[in-house]
């Protein structure tokens, strides 16, 4: 168990430059989500950490040791890849056994420590197997008792679960959570499915485009969205974002239609500025009065539990709204929306980076 | 075959043409496997009857009484009142050796050499890419007469060694290798790095095991082609003690001076077949074996 740090890490490849500069700590014993969109750099990071990829700049750090010049093995770090990546010829066993026989474990003490991950993960009747006689979620178990039995100092996962069905997915997902609690080993872990991110990581670094846009814990994330960026990133439907200007005394913001939303505290020093405004379409709701604005209802999904409700401004911008329950509206009626008190978003209209609240 | 009971072909309106399409591909098959057969029953044939009966032209179509007197001259015996002869066991020792040296050699060598190409940048790795896949343009053949005289200058005439190393470097195999190689996923590398593997770790833990169908399948192919070696041997060897069994058998045909002894040349052809199908049918159980648990 350890500590991992990335101290400014770059990483170019020719004239591209992949990640930018990134920093964290990961604290003894934290699950570390990287979440971004495909092509931000998340798996480079990580094979960075890994040793696979070298490193253009900064530091990694793992228990207190630069870790820059040392090759994957000596690194103290195990990994779980998306295809598995099992030894196709080994059975299971051998398979989780090889790690420790290379670096010379003893035979019974290998035999234990197989056996206990082997208990763990549910794989005691499959030991003898090869992995192709395994199905995809058994072949990730496999993969992640190879890591378990190494004891290392950090585990490091990319995108493990994205080749299972959603079912299997989420089964799995909760099998991490309970194995991290009871194992308590300092994790990284790559995905771009922020279900996965929200419910396994102690904390989230978004990335974008080779940059932390934020990092912190799955509600600060949520809650207090550092940029635009990670406003529409998470959330699912995503955060409505509209065109708006503070008012000349500094209360509220002007929306496009000319409701105005009172601010939760005034900003006498950002009068008439303009803003992007981002209000989650589950803070909406249906209410009349001063902050409230007239939409079109143009499409009702009812998903059973909650309905999403696609409106239209009088100015042409599209608006979602998420309510509880099934659907009270149709197609074509006229309603009128406001977001609850509290509930706004403020990002800066030319860089997207958030107001300071 | 499909069932009779169960199968579609016995029902319906066509049963009778059915049957001959089922049939035919038999047919031919069938026709097929006679013309090629033939010849080699022949040989069996003619290796159980004596010289003399042979020598009359009209070999009878069913085996003769002297299958174990030929067989037995022709496996120790080294001259006839007509001819000497290197025996079989001489000469099918020289072979096996000879084609072992190529097929061992030459797998070891590409297996070796696919295995720096598909996995380590080093310098001038393509130029070395692209010196051995030119090679493949040269046959033996081509490059025959300054081989013969290296290997005549390094006293390697009559020797195994001058019999199998000109032989070994071999381009295909090395092509073969890496294509297979190169199907192998990075991530199974990577795991294999991370666990600790070094480079010849990864060679012999991994990389070997899981190439053993390709080995089997070229080990069938070179050695084949190395016992079916013909012009090379003729040329580097010189004493009887180094003749390889099918040098052997065309020294044994007409040298015009006298007759031939067809029963012994038929006892030593058909005993010259039986290294090669010994391999074939040994290293099928490895394919198979392959094929069923196909891994990944
Ligand atoms: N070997 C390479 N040479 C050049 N560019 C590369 C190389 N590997 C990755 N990149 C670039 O680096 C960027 C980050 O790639 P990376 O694989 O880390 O993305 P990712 O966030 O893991 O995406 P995904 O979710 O699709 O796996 C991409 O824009 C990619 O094109
Ligand atoms: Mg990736």
């Amino acid at each position: 168990m350890a500590t991992v740090e990335i101290k400014n890490v770059r990483k170019s490849y020719g004239p591209v430059e992949a990640i930018k500069g990134i920093d964290i700590a990961v604290q003894d014993g934290e699950f570390l989500v990287l979440l971004g969109p495909s092509g931000c750099g998340k798996s480079t990071l990580l094979r960075m950490v890994a040793g696979l990829e070298s490193i253009t700049g900064g530091q990694v750090v793992i228990g207190g040791r630069v870790v820059n010049d040392l090759d994957p093995k000596d690194r103290d770090i195990a990994m779980v890849f998306q295809n598995y990546a099992l030894y196709p010829h080994m059975s299971v066993f051998d398979n989780m056994a090889y790690g420790l026989k290379i670096r010379g474990v003893p035979k019974p003490e290998i035999e234990t420590r197989v056996a206990k991950a082997a208990e763990i993960l549910e794989l005691g009747r499959f030991l003898t197997r090869r992995p192709s006689q395994l199905s995809g979620g058994q072949r990730q178990r496999v993969a992640m008792g190879r890591a378990i039995v190494r004891e290392p100092a950090a585990f490091l996962f990319d995108e493990p679960l994205s080749n299972l069905d959603a079912k299997l997915r989420t089964q799995m997902r909760i099998e991490i959570k309970r194995l991290q609690d009871r194992l308590g080993i300092t994790s990284l872990y790559v995905t771009h499915d922020q279900v996965e991110a929200m419910t396994l990581a102690d904390r989230i670094l978004v990335m974008n485009h080779g940059v932390a846009e934020q990092i912190g814990t799955p509600l600060e994330v949520y809650q207090r969205p550092a940029s635009l960026f990670v406003a529409g990133f998470i959330g699912s439907p995503p955060m409505n974002v509209l065109d708006g200007v503070i008012d000349a005394s500094g209360q509220g913001v002007v929306m496009p239609g000319g409701a105005l939303l009172p601010l939760p505290r005034p900003r006498p020093d950002d009068a008439n500025r303009p803003v992007k405004l981002g209000i989650r379409p589950e803070h909406l709701t249906i209410s009349d009065g001063l902050a409230a604005s007239p939409i079109l209802v143009e499409l009702v999904e009812a998903l059973g539990a909650d309905t999403v409700v696609y409106g239209r401004l009088p100015d042409g911008e599209s608006l979602l709204i998420r309510m509880a329950g099934l659907p009270s509206c149709t197609e074509g009626d006229q309603l009128s929306v406001a977001p609850q008190p509290g509930a706004l978003h403020l990002f800066d209209a030319a860089h997207g980076r958030r107001l300071a609240d | 075959m499909s069932n009779p009971t169960t199968g579609p072909h016995t029902t319906g309106p066509h049963t009778a043409g059915r049957r001959l399409i089922d049939l035919l591909p038999h047919i031919v098959l069938i026709v097929g496997v006679l013309i090629f057969a033939f010849p080699i029953y022949v040989t069996l044939i003619g290796s159980t009857w004596d010289a003399a009966t042979i020598g009359r032209g009209n070999l009878p179509m069913i085996p003769g009484g002297e299958a174990l007197n030929n067989y037995g001259h022709a496996w120790s015996e080294s001259h006839t009142e007509r001819a000497m002869y290197t025996p079989v066991r001489i000469m099918m020792m020289n072979s096996v050796i000879m084609a072992l040296s190529i097929a061992v050699g030459k797998i070891a060598i590409s297996i070796l050499s696919a295995y720096a190409v598909a996995f380590f940048r080093f310098p001038l790795r393509m130029v070395f890419f692209w010196m051995i896949f030119i090679t493949l343009m040269l046959p033996v053949e081509v490059r025959i007469i300054p081989t013969y005289k290296v290997v005549a200058d390094l006293g390697m005439i009559d020797t195994y060694a001058g019999l199998s190393i000109p032989l070994i470097a071999s381009a295909t195999a090395t092509l073969l290798f890496r294509q297979f190689f190169l199907t192998i996923p990075d991530e199974l590398v990577e795991a294999a790095k991370i666990d600790g593997a070094g480079p010849v770790r990864f060679f012999f833990d991994i990389l070997l095991p899981l190439s053993k169908t390709n080995i089997a399948a070229l080990f069938v192919i070179l050695f084949i082609y190395g016992w079916n070696q013909y012009l090379w041997p003729l040329l580097v060897t010189n004493s009887a003690d180094m003749e390889t069994i099918v040098i052997g058998i065309t020294k044994m045909i007409g040298t015009g001076e006298a007759a031939n002894d067809w029963n012994l040349i038929m006892a030593t052809t058909v005993l010259a077949m039986l290294p090669p199908v010994a391999v074939v049918i040994f290293m099928q159980r490895w394919f198979i074996k392959g094929l069923v648990d196909s891994e990944k």
